[in-house]
């Protein structure tokens, strides 16, 4: 099963919950980070790295030697990535999104395929989990593709158990980053707050999600704090909730201490145990649905 | 004219809060919600009700199934696995995965895919008790959100020069990303907003080093610095070492969340410690735009 955790409005504690799960679930999992542009998961995990390798996105390179300025590329071309002015082609591999258009468009066969580095994929290991992540190069602007490339890299036999669960932090915001990392879910977590941003968010997110009908579920971190509205909004959504994690400075510290908030003590140990009992449950419940 | 944003990387440390309360303190400053992904400053500004412009942009591919001969050239050429085929072959786009980028379009042999402008969104100007507003709202799970920030950015523009505003005050949106990359370029000062958490201040450096890549002078805030003063401390050595202002450590204060409930920015909630150092931080962001305008 693949879980992804999201939320809508960052900092509602999905890194917090990710980790937590990680070390309470029933069997070691694969902990994925696709929060790209600011991945934190290691920070908490403190994996052992045995990996590395560039992402990257292909991109045009002309051979101006073949070149006849016929403009076909530049009018394919739909990110103004590729222009030509009268005898010049000039490529501008930042805005290119990979489509591959202008490459198979090219009558001379002028084009062929050269690199940007969107970032890199790191992955190896904490205690029994294995771990994965994506770090976007800084000045790059597009994460999705990076986002893609993580996930492809989860199928690889040689490095990752296919029968282990997954459970994957996901990007804040409900755009594009946040769509391509929870498209391959088969669960969307939503963390989420009691409070009124949280809660529109919440909404986005839930919008942003049910055309890709998963199985969704609700985590009310800091309850507590902030008004009822959520729990007005999830039941009227039929969003199951399945866990409160209660406003407790005591957490936000442990979490700024950089330590997994389940291994602080017996009674958090419980709380994300149970977390991830009903995660499974979702999944299962669904699974079983559908079979039907 | 002067434009001052306020992003974070790391989401939930605070931005939206403090933009609201500078709102309030800012004077003769239009205010714009560049976080138009999951936009939340209008919850507590409030604004009236006026026209929602449509955002229009990119277009999106749409198979005609009566003209489909299920060839499967779209299907192979998609590098974006948006092509969906039916057991008989007809295709459809799965509009989810589709960057819109017409490969599919040019090549069907029977022409038989549309491509039509997509509606990513929607923006508009509106009154709020602080000033005129320019927010906007992304559709959910939509693309182009960089292009919309940069919409909002110029409209911003237009409207200071029209109202002869000073300041533009801008909330950002989380990450380095795209967005964010279109809010950064070409701005005055970005007040960075971090908190002492071992992501706090991972994600700080990253925005640091854009701000650094797109040549825009930043300066610090520390949110909730009390929450674990060793690494507010660290945050302060590593600002120092790289030549950056902290204009304010905050107190991690449950009153900013009881004045959001209210639709309240914290200065107006109460006149609390924490409200009066968010006042103190303002005229401190104030200060620092005036030194870069100077330098």
């Amino acid at each position: 099963m693949k879980v992804a955790i999201a939320s809508g409005k960052g900092g509602t504690g999905k890194t917090m919950v990710t980790a937590s799960l990680s070390a309470t679930w029933e069997s070691p999992v694969v902990a994925v980070d696709l929060d790209v542009e600011e991945p934190n998961l290691h920070l908490f995990l403190k994996p052992e790295w045995t990996g590395r390798q560039d992402a990257l996105i292909e991109v045009p390179r002309v051979d101006e030697e073949k070149c006849d300025y016929c403009r076909k590329c530049a009018d394919l071309c739909q990110f103004k990535a590729i222009s030509v002015l009268s005898t010049v082609v000039m490529v501008f591999p930042e805005m290119c999104h990979g489509c591959g258009g202008c490459m198979a468009v090219c009558p001379k066969g002028a084009i062929t395929a050269g690199t940007r580095t969107l970032g890199e994929i790191t992955w190896g290991h904490s205690g029994d989990n294995a771990f994965l992540m994506g770090r976007l190069r800084v000045g790059e602007a597009m994460s999705p593709p990076l986002i893609r490339e993580v996930q492809a890299q989860l199928a690889r036999s040689d490095l990752f158990n296919p029968a282990a669960d997954v459970l994957m932090d996901a990007p804040p915001g409900v755009s594009c980053p946040a769509v391509n990392a929870v498209i391959d879910s088969d669960v969307i977590v939503l963390v989420t707050e009691p409070t009124p941003f949280g809660v529109f968010d919440l909404r986005l997110a839930h919008q942003a999600f049910l055309p890709l009908n998963k199985p969704m579920g609700v985590v009310v971190n800091r309850a507590g704090l902030g008004n009822d509205e959520v729990y007005g909004f999830c039941r009227g959504a039929g969003l199951p909730i399945l866990a409160e994690i209660p406003y407790d400075r005591a957490i936000a510290e442990a979490y700024a201490d950089g330590d997994i908030v389940a291994r602080r003590n017996p009674q958090w140990r419980e709380m994300f145990g149970q977390l991830a009992r009903a995660i499974q449950a979702l999944g299962a419940m669904t699974r079983e649905a559908r079979h039907a | 004219m002067h434009e001052i944003l306020i992003i974070s990387g790391k989401g939930g440390t605070g931005k939206t809060s403090l933009a609201a309360a500078f709102a309030h303190l800012s004077q003769n400053a239009i205010l714009c919600d560049l976080d138009v992904d999951a936009p939340d400053l209008h919850l507590i500004l409030q604004p009236a009700d006026s026209e929602r412009i449509p955002f229009v942009s990119g277009f999106e591919a749409r198979v005609r199934p009566q003209a489909c001969n299920r060839c499967g050239v779209c299907g192979e050429m998609c590098r974006f696995q948006a092509i969906r085929s039916d057991d008989e072959g007809l295709a459809s786009v799965d509009p989810i995965r589709c960057e819109g980028c017409g490969v599919c379009v040019h090549f069907c042999p029977e022409q038989a895919i549309d491509f039509t402008p997509r509606e990513c969104g929607w923006w508009r100007i509106a009154d709020t008790r602080f000033g005129a507003l320019v927010h906007a709202q992304l559709h959910p799970g939509e693309e182009n959100s960089g292009k919309l920030v940069a919409l909002l950015r110029t409209e911003a523009k237009k409207l200071a020069t029209a109202k002869g505003a000073r300041l533009i005050l801008s909330d950002g949106p989380p990450g380095i990303g795209c967005p964010v990359i279109s809010a950064v370029s070409g701005t005055d000062l970005a007040v960075l907003v971090t908190e002492p958490t071992p992501s706090g201040f991972h994600d700080l450096g990253r925005v640091v080093e854009l701000c650094a890549h797109f040549r825009v002078p930043a300066a610090v805030i520390i949110n909730k610095w009390d929450l674990n003063k060793k690494v507010s401390g660290d945050i302060q050595a590593y600002c120092a070492d790289n030549g950056l202002p902290v204009l304010a450590e905050l107190p991690h204060d449950t009153d900013f969340v009881h004045a959001m409930v209210q639709g309240l920015a914290i200065t107006e909630f109460a006149e609390s410690e924490a409200a009066r150092q968010v006042r103190r931080a303002w005229e401190m962001v104030v200060q620092q735009a005036a030194a870069r305008r100077a330098a």
